[in-house]
């Protein structure tokens, strides 16, 4: 982190060519362990389960039956409607299992279990070439849904619903979320390093498809090797096709800068409307690895099989940025990379929005780019909870300008409706600023998730 | 000063209350609502708890209910059996209502039989943890034992046994359902007391999957629905499901060949029975983590 900056000053802010958003942190970033590694093909685990609901709307359903043989690339189930994506085998083998399995929140949920031949290889027999430059922004997006594309930034909501503005928005900006704004993480660092080409054509595909005018691809200044990367690349692939108007721009390292609402805040200096999408305001906002998995597997027809993931934390004897096969269990991941004795918190995302992982058996899913695993040094034990003092650190650092302490107060006296009707407790995408900050160690985001779940949950009984 | 100008204030003011009181009066009489006094009479019978468990919000307005015939004094299970045989000898209606109704939690499922895969450290209520990977209960379905329906209760009908399970003191329990709508995992349901035979748990995995996890978790082997009379105990999602409208049917033979012991008998006089073969529990010390 570069210590002064003329962004800090409020007056000079607007002069500054390095763009931001008002509050929020500045965590350790923990990056160095694997920002220089380059992404490594991970082995096959002797199962793979793969989740049917592994995206946000209505789980996907199984077109394979148990005891059956299926390829690497193979759908194994079809999309439910319209807010649902398909599921690709990630490996050779037979089908063990049409049934339930572990998720990522200690459910049950439907699943399929798949067990890898020894000997499948990495050629994915499934797919069709096609061409992208013949095809139609309609045809561009059915491609996607057929690939089981989702956000892979962790949202995982399915990539076709979103590039589907609702009717009568027009998109005039793209923009390509290349933040990685989550300590330790490093895999989007390490795509846009190894893989800019395909950035780009999967940005200049999602461009057609939105019919948006330009294309901004928004990287932190803390990864100054991927932003000179990246333009170098983006010079040679507009003198190649001159594919539409791209540009590489960059922002403050601040989290949460790779917040959509963050990031088109300091890119375009719009504010997305509470409630609203930013389609409201002629924005979206895309991962950038969804756009070079669209740049890769879309010319060959292929489905979304495998994803690049960080394994970090002290905890891991070999961290790495791995291509994962989805569906790899959690053990076998372990077993892999190594776990150190001392090891005590395993999080699926990264350390600030990431969730805890209580069983070893869940299977890594498609929204999932990072597993860090931490020593108990690591993790900000927080050994005593103290009543608020109001010091408003909590109010200073939230970047959507909510008022973390009051609503925190509200959610000990179980008042859920106030906070959501008065407080837009529904603004809050749970970044953790709020947490982090707090002197008093109250437990801000994790009371804030429970009464968005309850306020929810009283909602749908209506 | 004079005499004759505080007379005609006095005078004046006189005459002003005769006129609103005789408005008063008369609006009295011919605005009156009749209100039956028996409403009153059986809302200072009621417990006055306000707890919504007869399904109408407060006692008054239940006591309305009572009086015009539309609901049983029975409804009320806050009242004790006195209170409610007083209301309804006033009314000169029958007790009427159900047999008393209590909360019952369908996990057996304590620290000592069921494994915890992970430690939960964070905000010590069950609905939190239940945020964080479903608690990390090696049982997803199971009880965390974090204690928001002890918290919630408001009859100091629920207490936490040693091995983290709540525990209902039926006398006390007043089926307000207000642990139904707080536990996380479901687990509570309201039941007759009559309802003799009943599945504590709620775990839908089947075979050892279910028992690696938990002791006493039901194995969805069958043999209770086997064993009871023909459609009383049938599987639902590899879980005993039993038709308490054939209560009279019920009897301890279906427990008996459990192999868990998930499946028990709620004697009025013995407590709670297991069958025969029933594996033991002797440990009482938490299981290991992990």
């Amino acid at each position: 982190m570069s210590g002064f900056s003329m962004a800090d000053i409020p007056v000079l802010r607007h002069l500054s060519p390095v763009r931001s958003f008002p509050h929020g942190i500045h965590p350790p970033e923990e990056k160095d362990a694997t920002r220089s590694l380059p992404i490594r093909r991970f082995p096959f685990a002797p199962f793979l389960v793969l989740l049917l609901s592994q995206h946000a709307g209505r789980p996907a359903r199984p077109v394979v039956r148990e005891g059956q043989e299926v390829a690497r690339g193979q759908p194994v189930a079809e999309a439910d409607g319209f807010v649902s994506v398909p599921i690709h085998a990630p490996a050779s083998g037979i089908i063990r299992k049409v049934g339930h399995a572990l998720d990522m929140d200690g459910r049950m949920a439907p699943a399929i279990v798949l067990e890898p031949y020894p000997g499948s290889d990495q050629l994915v027999a499934w797919g069709k070439d096609r061409d992208p430059d013949s095809m139609s922004p309609r045809e561009i997006v059915g491609a996607i849904r057929d690939m089981g594309m989702v956000g892979l930034g962790g949202a995982a909501f399915p990539a076709h619903v979103k590039f589907t503005p609702p009717e009568g928005r027009v998109i005039d900006t793209l923009i390509i979320n290349a933040a990685e704004c989550e300590p330790y993480l490093t895999a989007d660092h390490r795509v846009m390093l190894e893989m800019p080409e395909k950035v780009l054509l999967g940005t200049s595909l999602i461009q057609k498809a939105l019919k948006a005018s330009r294309a901004l691809i928004a990287i932190e200044d803390n990864k100054p090797d991927a932003i000179a990367r990246m333009r170098e690349a983006l010079a040679e692939f507009q003198s190649g096709n001159g594919a539409g108007n791209m540009e590489v721009r960059v922002c403050r390292t601040k989290y949460p800068q790779g917040a959509e609402k963050m990031l088109t805040k300091a890119l375009l200096n719009r504010e997305i409307p509470s409630g609203g999408l930013p389609a409201d305001i002629g924005v979206m906002v895309s991962n950038v690895t969804t756009a070079s998995e669209i740049g890769t597997l879309l010319p060959r027809g292929q489905g979304l099989i495998e994803r690049v993931i960080t394994i970090t934390g002290r905890g891991v004897e070999r961290p790495g940025n791995y291509l994962m096969p989805i569906g790899t269990p959690l053990s076998f991941i372990l077993e892999q990379v190594g776990m150190k004795g001392q090891a005590r918190e395993v999080l699926f995302g990264g350390p600030m929005m990431g969730k805890a992982v209580a069983f070893v058996e869940t299977p890594i899913t498609k929204g999932i780019s990072g597993i860090v695993v931490m020593e108990e040094e690591e993790l900000p034990r927080k050994s005593r909870v103290y009543p608020c003092i109001r010091c408003g650190e909590c109010i200073n650092v939230c970047p959507m300008y909510l008022n973390p302490s009051t609503l925190g107060q509200l959610a000990r006296k179980n008042r859920f409706d106030e906070m959501a009707e008065s407080l837009n407790l529904f603004d809050c995408f749970e970044c953790g600023c709020c947490s982090y900050v707090c002197p008093a160690n109250i437990p801000l985001v994790q009371s804030f998730r429970l009464s968005k779940a309850v306020v929810r949950e009283r909602m749908a009984a209506k | 000063m004079d005499t004759q100008s505080i007379l005609l204030a006095v005078g004046l003011m006189a005459a002003l209350g005769l006129v609103l009181s005789t408005i008063l009066a008369v609006a009295n009489s011919k605005l009156h609502v009749y209100e039956d006094p028996r409403i009153n009479q059986v809302d200072g019978l009621l417990p006055g708890a306000n707890c919504g468990a007869c399904g109408v919000p407060g006692c008054h307005a239940f006591a309305e209910k009572v009086v015009s015939g539309e609901m049983s004094p029975g409804l009320c299970t806050v009242s004790s059996e006195d209170a409610r045989e007083n209301i309804a000898e006033l009314l000169g209606v029958d007790v009427g209502g159900e047999d008393k109704r209590v909360a019952r939690l369908a996990c057996a499922g304590g620290t000592n039989v069921a494994r915890q895969r992970a430690r939960y450290v964070g905000v010590e209520t069950c609905r939190s943890a239940n945020l964080v990977a479903g608690g990390g209960k090696g049982c997803a379905w199971g009880c965390l034992g974090l204690a928001d329906c002890m918290v919630v209760c408001d009859f100091n009908a629920i207490v936490m046994s040693p091995e983290g399970l709540p525990v209902v003191d039926e006398d006390l329990c007043t089926a307000c359902g207000d642990c139904v709508d707080i536990c996380p995992k479901d687990l509570f349901s309201i039941q007759s007391v009559n309802n003799r035979l009943w599945v504590a748990c709620a775990n839908e995995a089947f075979g050892d999957e279910a028992e690696n996890e938990c002791e006493v978790a039901c194995t969805a082997c069958a043999r209770c629905a086997a064993d009871a009379p023909v459609g009383v105990v049938e599987m639902l999602r590899n879980l005993p499901r039993v038709d308490y409208s054939r209560n009279d049917e019920t009897s301890e033979k279906a427990i008996q060949r459990c192999p868990t012991g998930a499946i028990v008998w709620l004697s009025p006089r013995r407590g709670l029975i297991k069958g025969r073969e029933a594996k033991p529990i002797v440990r009482q010390t938490p299981l290991p983590l992990g």
